[in-house]
This record gives C-alpha cells, sequence and structure tokens, in this order.
C-alpha cells in the first residue's frame, strides 16, 4: 500500500536541464539522454543553413504500375523521409490537439512531415514579428520536423471559387473570406520560411462551366510566375497544378507547370465535387505530363481509398483532414494495418453493426471497455488508456478527449502509410490495394445486411 | 489512518514535511491541481508527473453524475480509470452548495441539488458522500461539511458549523475503508473566531488524519481571510497535515505556508490559462493583450518549462482564446510554475532560508500592488532578522503607490508604522493586531 518512490523521476531531471520534454515512448528513450539532446541544438544550427534544401529520389515501383517509394531529404529534417507519406495537419504550426511534447510519442520521421496554411497567419502574428523570431520552425519549437506551406487546408481554409478574381484567390477562414493576393501570399511565405511551398491557385468544384474551368488554369500558371518572380530565398516551389474535372484542362495545365522551374508539383482541385471514378483519369491526365524525378504533392484526397488511388497513379505526398474530421466526431481508427492481403477469407461481420475501420467512443457500448482501442497498437493512448476513460471523457467534453484521439487516430493512419510503403518495396501494392477495398466493402455490405 | 506525516524542517510556523499516501509520498507545502471530471482540461497524466504533481483533486459531485461512482469502482477505482500512478484526493461535494446554491436545498438530512444534467433532484447525505468517495478510492477523502459564504452574517454561520461537527460523526461512522483512505475534517465557523475555535476543538477531539480550513477563498476581504488561517494553525496540531481549501494565488499559498498551512487546492492557474493569462514572478501576464501581438520574449524567461522554453509571448498570444493549443500550452506553464512554487517552498524552508525566499518571491511581485496589506504581513511574518528588508518592501511600495496607504486598515497601518518609525507622517490609529 504504502510506496517508496523517489519524489523527482529521472525523466523529470532531465527534462528540468534541457526544458523540453520528450514522450514516455520507448521508441524515444534512447533519444532521451542530456548528451543527445545537447548534439541535437547543435545539428540544429547546422541544419538551418539548409533549411531551403531538398532531395527527392524515387527507389522503388511497384510491379506495372505508377505507384512508386521515394526518398525524401528535407534541410530541417535529420532523417530522410521516405514516400508516399503523410503530411499532418496543424493549425498555426502545431497539431490540432496533441501539444508539442507529446508529438515525438508519434513514428519518426514518419510523422515529421506537418502541412501548415500560410491564411492561418493572417490574424497575427505578423510577419515583422515571425521574421524577428526567425521563421515558422523556431516559433513553433519544432526544429527537427519539416514544414509544407499550402494555402488550402481542407479544414478550416476552403477555397471559395466564386469570390476569386483575376486580383486573387479567395478563401473562406476563421476570419471570415479574405481575397490573397500573390504579391501577400509570397510575403507571408517569406516570414515563415517553410521547407516547401505551393503556389497560389485558382481551385475550382467539379461542377462549374468549361469557360471558368479555363479561366481558373490560365490564373494559376500566371499566379506561378508571378510567384516564381516573387520567390524568397530558401524554401522550395511546388507548381500548383489545377483543371477541375476536364481531363483536357488538367494535361494543359500540367504541361504548362511542367516546364517551369519547380521543385516539385502540388495537384489541386480534388475534393471539390469530384467523384472516385472520375477521378484516375484526371490523375492520369496529370501525371502523364510530369517528369518521373520530381516529387508530387496531391490534396483533397484523404481517405484510406482515396490515399490507395492516389499511390496508384504515382502520387508521393498526402495531406489528409480525415484524422481531424475522425478525432471531432469521437471516432478512432482499428482498422488491421497487418496481414491485411491475407485477411479477406477470415473476414467476420459483426453483429453489433460495428464498422470495421473505426469506432465511435461515444457509444454507449464502451462505458465499462477497458481494453484499449487497438490491442496491438503502440501509440501513447493505447498504453495508457481505455475506451472507458475515452467514452468518459466525450461526454463531459473534456479536452482530453481529442487530444488522445488525435495521437491514436494519426498513429494509426501512418501505420497505413508503412503498409503501403512495404506493399510498394515488396512488389505487391496493387494486391493490397485490393484485398483492402474488398474488405472493407464486404464490412459494408455486411453491416447492410445486418440493418 | 493511512498516512504519515513527518515534518523535516522548519522557520516560525511554516514547516516542510514529507506526507506519505497509499499511492505516493509526497513533500509539503504543495498545492493540488484540481481535475474535477477525472482529468485535468487539456493535460495528460504523462505531462503532470513530469512537471511534478503529486496530488490531483476530483469532484466527487460531478464523478458521481457522470461516469458515476459505481462505474468507477467497478472498473477498479479512479487510479486505474483515469491511469494516474500518483496520489488523489475527492473533495467532498460541499463545495458546489456554494458554488450552485441556487439550486440546492441544505436540511440536517443532507443537501438536496437539483442535477443540472438532467433535472433530477440528488440528495447528498454525508453517509452517501462518503460511500460515493470510498468507490472512487482517492488516498484523502473529505467530510461533508456545511458550507457558507464567508459574506453572510447571522445565525446561519453558527448553525452551519454546529451541523458540520454533527455531519463528521456520520461521514466517521460511514467510512468503509480507513486503511486506504484518509479522512480530513473540514473547520467552518465563518469569520467568527469564537466558532472557529469550537470547530477546530470538535474536529481534533475525533483524532482525524488531517483538517481542512474550509469555508474561506469566497470573496471575504484578505484581512480576514489569514487571521482566520492564522488562528486555525495555531491550534490544529503540529503532526498533522493542514490543507486550505480553495487557496490558489501564488502570493496566498505563499502566506498561508508561512503560517503554517501544507496544502493547497485551486481552479485558477488551469481556468485563467483558458482565458490567456499566465503566472509569472511578478504576478500575472494578459496574454491576450494586444502588446503582447509582437513580443518575442519568453513567457517568463525564468521558467524552464517547455512553454517558455520554446514558444514567444507573440505566438501564445495568437493561440489564446482561438485555439485548444493555446489553453493547453499555457495550462501546462502555469501548473509548471505552482509545482515549482510548491517545490521552492518545501526546499527553501528544508535548507533555512525561507524569509530568503519570501522577500525574494515578494519583491519581484511587489511592482503589482496586489493585495500589498498582504505584501505588508508577510513582511512582518519573517520578521525580526529580515525587518530591514520588510522596510525597504514598504518604502518602495509607498513611493510607487501613494494613494493605496489610505486604503489599508488601521492595523496594517500600524505594523507599517513600526516597521517604518516614522510616526510624523502619518496618524497611528488604536487598533487590535494579532502578535505573531
Amino acid at each position: 500500500m504504502e510506496t517508496t518512490r523517489k519524489y523527482i523521476p529521472r525523466k523529470e531531471t532531465v527534462a528540468l536541464k534541457t526544458g523540453f520534454y520528450l514522450g514516455h515512448s520507448d521508441h524515444n528513450k534512447a533519444k532521451l539522454t542530456c548528451a543527445s539532446l545537447l548534439c541535437r541544438e547543435q545539428q540544429q544550427k547546422q541544419l538551418q543553413g539548409k533549411r531551403g534544401s531538398m532531395k527527392f529520389a524515387v527507389k522503388a515501383w511497384s510491379n506495372g504500375g505508377k505507384a512508386r517509394t521515394g526518398v525524401l531529404h528535407l534541410g530541417s529534417c535529420p532523417s530522410p523521409l521516405e514516400t508516399p507519406v503523410l503530411l499532418l495537419s496543424t493549425r498555426k504550426g502545431l497539431p490540432h490537439f496533441i501539444s508539442p511534447d507529446l508529438l515525438p510519442s508519434l513514428p519518426y520521421p514518419g510523422s515529421a512531415f506537418l502541412q501548415v496554411s500560410p491564411l492561418h497567419f493572417l490574424e497575427g502574428p505578423s510577419m515583422k514579428t515571425m521574421s524577428n523570431i526567425g521563421g515558422l520552425h523556431k516559433m513553433v519549437g519544432l526544429h527537427d520536423y519539416a514544414f509544407a506551406a499550402v494555402a488550402r487546408d481542407s479544414i478550416q481554409c476552403l477555397p471559395e471559387s466564386d469570390s476569386t478574381n483575376k486580383i486573387g484567390a479567395s478563401f473562406e477562414t476563421p476570419c471570415g473570406r479574405r481575397l490573397i493576393k500573390p504579391a501577400e501570399y509570397l510575403q507571408i511565405i517569406s516570414s515563415m520560411r517553410p521547407n516547401i511551398w505551393a503556389t497560389l491557385a485558382d481551385e475550382v468544384p467539379a461542377w462549374v462551366s468549361n469557360k471558368r474551368n479555363k479561366i481558373s488554369v490560365d490564373r494559376t500558371v500566371k499566379w506561378l510566375d508571378e510567384c516564381i518572380a516573387l520567390s524568397p530565398q530558401g524554401g522550395l516551389v511546388f507548381g500548383a497544378i489545377v483543371g477541375g474535372s476536364n481531363v483536357d484542362e488538367r494535361k494543359r495545365c500540367a504541361q504548362e507547370i511542367a516546364k517551369r522551374n519547380v521543385s516539385g508539383f502540388w495537384i489541386g482541385g480534388f475534393g471539390l465535387g469530384e467523384s472516385m471514378l472520375e477521378r484516375p483519369a484526371l490523375l492520369d491526365a496529370v501525371m502523364d505530363s510530369l517528369p518521373e524525378e520530381k516529387p508530387r504533392l496531391v490534396c483533397g484526397l484523404g481517405l484510406p481509398e482515396e490515399v490507395l488511388q492516389g499511390v496508384a497513379a504515382g502520387i508521393d505526398l498526402f495531406d489528409s483532414s480525415y484524422i481531424y474530421n475522425l478525432t471531432l466526431g469521437g471516432f478512432a481508427l482499428t482498422f488491421p494495418l497487418d496481414r491485411i492481403e491475407t485477411n479477406a477469407s477470415g473476414f467476420k461481420s459483426t453483429d453489433m453493426g460495428i464498422d470495421q475501420t473505426k469506432i465511435n467512443l461515444k457509444a454507449t457500448v464502451y462505458r465499462k471497455d477497458t481494453s484499449p482501442i487497438v490491442a496491438s497498437c503502440t501509440c501513447y493512448t493505447c498504453q495508457n488508456h481505455t475506451k472507458a476513460y475515452i467514452n468518459h471523457l466525450l461526454n463531459v467534453h473534456e479536452m482530453l478527449a481529442q487530444i488522445l484521439l488525435e495521437i491514436h487516430n494519426t498513429h494509426h493512419y501512418l501505420g497505413f502509410f508503412q503498409s503501403i510503403r512495404e506493399a510498394i518495396k515488396d512488389g505487391r501494392f496493387e494486391q493490397f490495394r485490393q484485398m483492402f477495398i474488398q474488405t472493407r466493402r464486404d464490412n459494408l455490405a455486411a453491416v447492410a445486411v445486418c440493418a | 489512518m493511512a498516512l504519515r506525516f513527518e515534518v523535516l524542517g522548519r522557520f516560525n510556523r511554516a514547516r516542510a514535511a514529507r506526507l506519505t499516501l497509499p499511492h505516493f509520498v509526497c513533500q509539503t507545502p504543495l498545492f493540488m491541481p484540481v481535475g474535477t471530471q477525472g482529468t485535468i482540461k487539456g493535460l495528460t497524466t504523462n505531462q503532470l508527473e513530469e512537471i511534478g504533481c503529486q496530488i490531483i483533486l476530483g469532484n466527487t459531485y460531478h464523478l458521481a453524475l457522470r461516469p458515476t461512482s459505481e462505474l468507477i469502482d467497478e472498473l477498479g477505482g479512479l487510479h486505474k480509470f483515469m491511469n494516474w500512478p500518483r496520489a488523489l484526493l475527492t473533495d467532498s461535494g460541499g463545495f458546489q452548495m456554494v458554488s450552485l446554491l441556487h439550486l440546492a436545498d441544505i436540511t440536517e438530512k443532507g443537501v438536496t441539488f437539483q442535477s443540472p444534467v438532467d433535472g433530477k433532484p440528488m440528495l447528498l447525505t454525508p453517509e452517501e458522500s462518503i460511500q460515493i468517495q470510498n468507490r472512487i478510492g482517492a488516498d484523502i477523502i473529505m467530510a461533508l461539511d456545511d458550507v457558507v459564504r464567508t459574506t453572510i452574517t447571522g445565525p446561519r454561520i453558527e448553525e452551519a458549523m454546529y451541523r458540520t461537527l454533527r455531519w463528521i460523526d456520520r461521514c466517521i461512522a460511514a467510512h468503509k475503508r480507513p486503511n486506504e483512505q484518509n479522512l480530513f475534517g473540514i473547520v467552518q465557523g465563518g469569520l467568527d473566531p469564537v466558532l472557529r475555535d469550537i470547530c477546530v476543538r470538535g474536529l481534533v477531539d475525533r483524532n482525524l488524519p488531517g483538517y481542512a480550513i474550509g469555508g474561506l477563498a469566497g470573496g471575504e476581504d484578505k484581512d480576514s481571510f489569514w487571521r482566520v488561517v492564522a488562528q486555525c494553525t495555531a491550534a490544529l496540531p503540529e503532526d498533522k497535515p493542514r490543507y486550505v481549501m480553495g487557496v490558489g494565488y501564488p502570493l496566498d499559498i505563499v502566506v498561508c505556508s508561512a503560517l503554517g498551512a501544507d496544502m493547497y487546492d485551486c481552479v485558477y492557474p488551469t481556468r485563467t490559462a483558458r482565458f490567456g493569462t499566465a503566472l509569472v514572478p511578478e504576478g500575472v501576464l494578459k496574454l491576450k493583450h494586444s502588446a503582447m501581438a509582437d513580443d518575442t520574449r519568453a513567457i517568463d524567461p525564468t521558467c524552464a518549462c517547455m512553454v517558455c522554453k520554446n514558444y514567444t509571448r507573440a505566438y501564445i498570444h495568437c493561440l489564446v482564446t482561438k485555439d485548444a493549443m493555446g489553453s493547453q500550452l499555457l495550462s501546462y506553464h502555469n501548473l509548471y510554475y505552482m509545482m515549482k512554487l510548491s517545490r521552492d517552498l518545501h526546499s527553501s524552508i528544508i535548507e533555512g532560508r525561507f524569509p530568503k525566499f519570501v522577500c525574494d518571491f515578494l519583491q519581484k511581485m511587489v511592482l503589482l500592488a496586489l493585495n500589498t496589506m498582504f505584501v505588508i504581513l508577510c513582511a512582518c511574518v519573517v520578521q525580526k532578522e529580515w525587518e530591514w528588508k520588510g522596510r525597504s518592501i514598504i518604502c518602495k511600495l509607498l513611493a510607487v503607490q501613494n494613494n493605496l496607504w489610505f486604503s489599508l486598515s488601521g492595523s496594517i497601518k500600524l505594523i507599517c508604522i513600526k516597521l517604518t518609525d516614522n510616526l510624523n507622517t502619518y496618524d497611528v490609529a488604536q487598533h487590535n493586531f494579532c502578535v505573531f
């Protein structure tokens, strides 16, 4: 009953000396010594000069397809990133809920690539202050991480094509509707100093007229040239490609952008009303016109099936609002990550109508469930907390619920990307993809039958 | 009795001690963050351990509503439910009587609440409160007391004090786990020293593991506040912990520690963080203020927490009140500050430098003229060999804010005069003042 624990745990002594607390994950314990943290500070100083550098190389292709793995070296990130990779969505540079001292508990470097929108900073800090602090990495204290700055973040900064005009692109942001001119955009980018940034684009939903679509492509190309002309030193530019749901326009845009001197490509205009069936044709139209050796970042393909579609077409970098939406809804991802390719025959339909891909922790069925969300998961949430506790937190509207869910969902989705990478390396990506979709379809069919 | 309390060091009335509880060995003086619904808002248990939290508060009233004490018991107790390996303390639900009074009806039997969740009536008797707390399983549980606001006058206060004594017997009888959970009694009696004295003697007679001083921190003036604390700490037994409930401002904690109290709790650090205010040695820093928008300094350059080491005021300014992350980071910093304050109080008493610590602490705060009479009081409390320091503080203070002199009570003026030897300038009024 009576414990004789020491009062100040060793970790705290270490933490007190360094001032930066790292997560308890065993994965990071090796890195937790004072010495290594000091080395890291020295490394940071060296890397600061190299922040604007990037190197990308394609490593392997899956059998008979365009899916590929690659390695991405980004200036500020000490370890190379393997692609296809997930960009974690952030708000003003930090995750929505995961505090910076818990970030290291996520797999690294898989979690090292973060996406931020320059529009988050419209309400401050001012550009001058950001420059004084020394840029985004320093401002948010994430020196070992890489940032991609893209105007659209699919969560809070959404393109508003009706108000976009020749002067600038219009977005719905938390501070209201704003019109962003390329010059203004560039100013924020230059104070942020991200690793990579996408040029300003005029994204239109799938239902606009051909004329409007054509205009969007022309504008995007024009803004690309303006952005490149005003380009700040350091920070690599990704050319924006749009074209809506028109295959020809997509091709035209891609060809135009491919001619410019950009370090990679940002493919926008997806997730705005086109169906999943018409998407492969549009993606192929774009990919076929792009050089293979430059990385491709796509926006708006968030769901696992959409990610697989993108990987099959040859995309390397994905942003996603999936994790955020799941977290807000109280959902936790549970789909199996390992042995997906051999599981089809062993699939059992559940009788509770529970979706095998995710669970809704607000449901009363979890009130007394003392198991972790996923038994084999090594994330902070599953190692420390139970479904019953998260159910309680959701019921009483406590912030900790979102923190724990975002940690788990991010961890799980990063695991999904790891499975994708392994499948490509083993040359069985198409199989993996088919099996994954089939399993989810069977599940939905089974649920529909029960209902 | 399931605790051990050993005093390790003293200075006058202040003491530093080791409090051994079933789940953790704590060092007092200590501050306990409030995790009303089974969590500190926005912080994980991992972070709380790292900043040095020793005991966390849970609230019986809220936990009994959701998720219910039966469920917590079924799942192995609150420690297991929220995965907190260190100590827990649950209050009885008595404070909700005061804070939710328009929903409550107090009788000899107990307190009837109208549940804010679904409107159903809920009766909280001393027996029920103790049973709920037994199920929750905290290391320290509080007796149900009849709490009245200190701003009320009249016979209600006396009624409440005697009822508290009657209820403590019912609580003791209902307590099923005295070897695992420590039942603390709460001293009531408003601001009346006679009533307080009766209550203290009544509780001490019951030989409880520890005692709390309740009914304060509800808006009474500081002059009355410290008098009650001083009286109670003088009368409560030396060898048992003393818990001043609801005391949270850093200045109040320092003064109460000087007067001999050991444990404190308050929602202030975390609540004020959610409104964008940070705790710093100089007092508070309102990060919502537009002046912070371009300030590239850390919140507190002397603080070693991860927030102050990595973030600027400008960045926190753009987060507070708009993003959850802002609340999280500020709560982290504020609690780190409170834990550091607890550690500093403990170590400065043990290492024999408590007066110096208090004077340094006050000097940083003095420019902010919060509760000036308190500042002066503290100078008096540490006394004698530090008199000259006390004088210099007062002179500095009065030079900065002359008009404050007139807002001080007579007793404090007399103390000031004693310390500054400046009889000619100010009137001497005839008032009682406590001699330490």
